[in-house]
């Protein structure tokens, strides 16, 4: 922007000393002038190419750093869906204990939100239908807690962490087969 | 106001839409404790008009008497006559088939589109011993009575008060005969679930007359709806309701639909249940890091802290005098049910048979304690007594939970497994009489009976 202002004021200048030049026949100093002339054209010339060049290459390292945000946005986001795919921990009937099975991947959520400190996770923590309503939203609760404290453990900063139960009322798998238990009793990491 | 109850129809909350009368949903299907009940006939009621009644009365009577699990009317079939009134009845007719109480009625045109409705309630076995014309000494003379004659009242009623008015007369009948108060004219409230896929709106709260009629949706959300829990005046409704994707309680008129946000605390918001007095809100708050029991003063909002301790205490409930709370606790290990003194907040421990005791309320007698007992896995209603401690599991079915007692202490509604979905079901209090209250459409859960509605 600002060297293509620089090109057009030189534009109009160097006609204008032209013009005064041609007052009477060609002499040595207009030859001089014509010389100094052609000079100023072809300096004026490389400057314009010299500062095209920088423009460019300007340009090209805005690029270069916008692409490299974007893969790096890209990697997050990809690395967040390959994370959302595995949000899910499993517990054993009427217990909130974060089984050693589920520790990597929870460790894999603990780092991928202490590299992204602006990103922030809901718990929801789920029950299967035995035992009361109530009690269920307790149990939810006290599951939901136990992955909290899990990735506070490992250095997730509690703003980042928000934990709310369902208890039994949102089944993933409707029924009442062990299956369909065992599917339910869930702490579930959303990212929000 | 209460009294036009049926007819109003709610207006919309943030989720709700208008909702009109919608087809009833629910029908009761007594599945045991019939054979035992007493006999009657209610003979259907004579109509005199010629236009078509807007509502059977007989037949709402005879089914609440049905339902009530103390009474079996007799079918049409078996009657041995249609008197309309009392001096119609060939009471030998009636004795020798084992009918001791009968009902007759009739219905006229009256000005104005009204109905005038009679009835009389008759003691067939007194009126065997006295002939139907019984004689007392007044003042040293002898004065004819009609003292088998148990009630004989008449009344003019609009064509929209049928239902009602078959509820009062049903009423006056079991009050007359069992010496208890009629719980007819009440109300349920309960959540349905509809298919969490295919609709957009699945948590629904629903209102109802007892026996399922006149259902009308108060609300629906995306979000689960939970735990609603009546006013002691019958007007307004206190629930939970995660429509801001987290628990928050709410009040909300159910004649207005004026709806007023009471907590959203971090964590847990539930088990909202009205003190006697309804001046008193009881919750379970997790705000301090574990669900503790609250009693809310909804006149200032301020809260006062019952319990507290590292356990899950959970499911507040009033005794009758509003002086003490049972709620559910983990302090002792496993779930069982604690009595808290709210002066001097002293808890002691009520349950102690089964595995676990949860979602305990209290008769308005003050007499039982209503839970829901675990035992080997499975989850029944059970009734203790609380004076001798005795236990006794009043049902058979499948994951019960959610017992809730009607105003006369009667009979018990509560959400069990039926063929794999969640449908109400009513128990005896004292197990005899058991029903279904199968849902054509979703899941049907935590009922809540609502108190004397006149």
């Amino acid at each position: 922007m600002l060297t293509n202002k620089k090109l057009k004021t030189l534009l109009v200048v160097i006609p204008a000393l032209t013009i005064m030049a041609c007052a009477s026949g060609p002499s040595e100093e207009e030859l001089a002038a014509e010389r100094a002339k052609q000079e100023s054209e072809r300096v004026a010339a490389e400057q314009a190419a010299q500062e095209a060049a920088q423009a460019e290459a300007l340009a090209q390292a805005e690029a270069a750093e916008a692409e490299a945000l974007r893969v790096a946005k890209d990697l997050m986001q990809q690395e967040k869906t390959e994370l959302e795919s595995q949000q899910t921990v499993y517990f054993d009937f009427d217990r909130s204990t974060i089984k050693p099975e589920f520790e990597a991947i929870l460790k894999k959520h603990a780092a991928f939100l202490v590299k992204n400190g602006n990103l922030s996770v809901r718990i929801e923590g789920h029950t299967d239908s035995r035992g009361t309503p109530e009690y269920n939203i307790a149990l939810g609760e006290r599951r939901g807690q136990a992955v909290e404290t899990f990735l506070r453990n490992e250095g997730v900063s509690s703003s980042q962490i928000a934990v709310v139960s369902f208890g039994e009322e949102k089944p993933a798998v409707s029924g009442t087969s062990e299956y369909a238990f065992a599917q339910n009793r869930r702490g579930v990491v959303v990212y929000e | 106001m209460k009294k036009r109850a049926y007819l109003i129809t709610f207006i919309v909350g943030i989720f709700a839409f208008i909702s009109t009368k919608t087809h009833a949903e629910l029908e009761i299907v007594i599945t045991e404790g019939v054979n035992n009940a007493r006999p009657i006939a209610v003979v259907p009621f004579k109509w005199t008009g010629s236009s078509v009644l807007p509502e059977d009365i007989t037949q709402v009577i005879t089914n609440n008497l049905l339902r009530s699990g103390k009474f079996n009317p007799i079918s049409l079939s078996d009657m041995p006559q249609f008197p309309t009134t009392e001096t119609e009845i060939n009471y030998r007719a009636w004795a020798d088939i084992g009918i001791d109480t009968v009902i007759t009625g009739s219905i006229e045109p009256v000005e104005g589109g009204q109905y005038r409705v009679q009835f009389q309630l008759i003691d067939v076995l007194r009126a065997q011993m006295t002939g139907g014309e019984n004689s007392v000494l007044v003042d040293g003379r002898l004065i004819a009575t009609k003292d088998h004659v148990l009630e004989d009242r008449a009344k003019n009623i609009r064509g929209e008060d049928f239902r009602q008015y078959a509820h009062i007369i049903s009423d006056i009948v079991y009050e007359k005969l069992t010496g208890e108060r009629g719980a007819f004219l009440t109300r349920i409230a309960y959540v349905v679930v509809k298919d969490r896929v295919s609709d957009r709106l699945p948590y629904q709260l629903v209102i109802a007359d007892y026996d399922g009629a006149n259902e009308t949706r108060l609300l629906s959300s995306p979000e689960p709806l939970m735990s609603p829990s009546w006013s002691p005046d019958g007007n307004k409704l206190a629930y939970v309701s995660f429509e801001n994707k987290r628990p928050q309680i709410f009040i909300q008129n159910i004649y207005t639909t004026e709806r007023t946000l009471i907590t959203s605390f971090d964590g847990i918001n539930g088990s909202p249940v009205f003190s006697p007095d309804g001046e008193k809100l009881a919750m379970v708050l997790s705000k301090d890091g574990n669900p503790e029991i609250y009693v809310m003063d909804l006149a200032t909002r301020q809260l006062e802290r019952i319990t507290r301790n590292r356990a899950i205490d959970t499911e507040p409930a009033w005794a009758p005098d509003g002086k003490t709370l049972t709620f559910t606790s983990e302090r002792g290990g496993k779930a069982q049910i604690y009595k808290v003194d709210l002066k001097t907040k002293r808890a002691r421990r009520l349950t102690f048979e089964g595995d676990r005791n949860l979602g305990a309320e209290i008769t308005p007698d003050n007499a039982n304690l209503v839970v829901v007992n675990q035992t080997q896995g499975n989850y029944h209603i059970a009734r203790q007594q609380l004076s001798t401690g005795n236990m006794l599991v009043l049902t058979k079915t499948f994951l019960d939970e959610s017992p809730s007692i009607a105003p006369n202490g009667s009979m018990i509604i509560y959400s069990t497994l039926h063929e794999g979905k969640q449908v109400l079901s009513l128990v005896s209090l004292d197990g005899r009489f058991k029903a279904l209250l199968p849902a054509t459409d979703g899941e049907v859960k935590s009922p809540s009976w609502s108190p004397f509605l006149l």
